[in-house]
């Protein structure tokens, strides 16, 4: 992977193996040789097939996970703000609580990032009183509340009904690009993939290994109608081909 | 009723409530201190778990007049073996259940915290003290309610005032007039503690909770 050089790197991934130990005794390996690195500002789509290990790579990406044979590195100081599948928020906080936790953005930024979340309305709720489409939200922007550096999305609009999962996923391409923070998310979905991201990493399934890494040269909006069906196609197949 | 007056105007009703009253605000904010600094450390630590398991189950189980005598006995008659009779008695109470709260809070929220890196203080007091305060609750009001008749059971013991040694002489003289006149205003005083001090805490810390919102 060679890159443009001089331009800072954001993230170094290099997993040569991870194994999950079960109850049982029995070892699994749920990715192997996994190495990609992405550059300051880029929006990268982690794309494969139900458990193929993708949320795993995304817990070993922010520290959470440990075990693994591989190295992350990071750049130093660097902020991370995730977003789990779960909203995660704390449910005794209120939502404006629950973003001022986090951050060191000022008022008037939280404000901002809720606005354009059009979570405004909602700032003094209780978790409790959201649903989960607005529960998403919050988590959303809790994860901007932090000005991420990087930032590690993991199947933000899983569950929801498609209109309201297209339209948080332009509120949130919006942020992102006005924000310019590294994006790395993680989905399931090739349309929403192709949707979002400026580069697209495919992961087969268990163990996960890297079957392709597409730069798309003309993202999202500007991506005709046939060129995205054909890509579309072509990962398809290569996801088809690969869990056979 | 009459008796009340009278044991009130004599000044003696105030003296041995607040006697009693002292002693149970020190045990228990003593039992419920030690017993959460315990319950949580079992709830963290494993090997701490294995240590102190039997010894609290030995407490929760001995007789609570044992550990009363045998107070009086080793540390003597006085004011800090009632205390720590008391305290005894109460704490693996409070331990117990701190440890099922401390096994229960939230790996998720746990994990939350840590990738958005919360400052210690930021975690314990928004993350685990909010897990942690519904046990708290609960050992807070079983807490107070065994302090108080242990301390009067203390007090019959090895004391010279208080509501219990009141007791204990009207007990002698089979007067029942006099028991009730220090029984009911006590009651009286608890329920009034419970009311104004104990169900707002209650409420306050679960005010979050939708199904009191209404």
């Amino acid at each position: 992977m060679s890159r443009a050089g001089g331009r800072r790197m954001e993230l170094e991934v290099s997993v040569a193996r991870k194994a999950l130990r079960s109850a049982s005794g029995q070892t699994r390996v749920v990715l192997q040789d996994v190495a990609f690195s992405l550059r300051k500002g880029e929006i990268c789509a982690l794309l494969g097939p139900s458990g193929c290990g993708k949320t795993c790579l995304l817990r070993i990406i922010s520290g959470l996970d440990s075990d693994f044979d591989g190295h992350i590195v990071l750049p130093s100081p660097h902020k991370v703000g995730m977003v789990f599948q779960e909203p995660r928020l704390l449910p005794w906080r209120s939502v404006a609580q629950n973003l001022r936790l986090v951050g060191s953005s000022s008022e008037n930024d939280l404000a901002e990032i809720a606005a354009a979340l059009r979570l405004s309305k909602h700032l003094d709720h209780f978790p409790g009183e959201l649903s989960l489409g607005l529960a998403r939200r919050v988590a959303i922007a809790r994860a901007f509340a932090v000005k991420p550096d990087l930032l590690l999305l993991d199947e933000p609009f899983v569950s929801l009904d498609a209109a309201l999962s297209a339209q948080l996923r332009e509120e949130l391409l919006a942020l992102v690009l006005k924000r310019k923070a590294t994006t790395l998310i993680v989905t399931h979905d090739v349309e929403e993939a192709i949707s979002i991201a400026g580069r697209i990493i495919v992961l087969s399934a268990a163990p996960g290994r890297i079957l392709a890494d597409q730069i798309i040269e003309a993202p999202r909006q500007a991506l005709t109608e046939a060129r995205a069906v054909k890509m579309k196609e072509e990962i398809r197949s290569l996801m088809a081909n690969a869990s056979s | 009723m009459s008796v009340i007056g009278t044991e009130a105007r004599s000044g003696a009703l105030f003296v041995n409530l607040a006697a009693t009253l002292a002693r149970v605000a020190a045990s228990f904010v003593l039992a419920m201190a030690l017993g959460t600094a315990l319950g949580v450390a079992m709830g963290r630590n494993k090997s701490i778990d294995r240590l102190c398991d039997p010894l609290v189950i030995v407490l929760l189980n001995l007789p609570a007049l044992v550990v009363m005598v045998l107070a009086y006995i080793w540390i003597g008659l006085n004011e800090a073996a009632a205390i720590a009779a008391v305290v005894l008695n109460k704490l693996p109470n409070t331990a117990v259940t701190l440890r099922e709260g401390t096994r229960a809070l939230d790996e998720s929220l746990d994990e939350m915290a840590r990738v958005f890196n919360l400052p210690l203080g930021a975690k314990v007091r928004h993350v685990v003290l909010p897990q942690l305060a519904p046990y708290f609750a609960a050992a807070m009001r079983s807490g107070l309610s065994l302090v108080w008749k242990i301390v009067l059971v203390v007090e019959l013991l090895g004391r010279s005032n208080g509501v219990g040694f009141e007791i204990g002489i009207a007990f002698q003289l089979f007067d029942v007039t006099r028991l009730l006149a220090y029984a009911l205003p006590f009651v009286g005083l608890m329920l009034a503690i419970e009311t104004f001090f104990v169900q707002p805490v209650e409420r306050h810390v679960s005010r979050w909770r939708p199904s009191h919102g209404a």
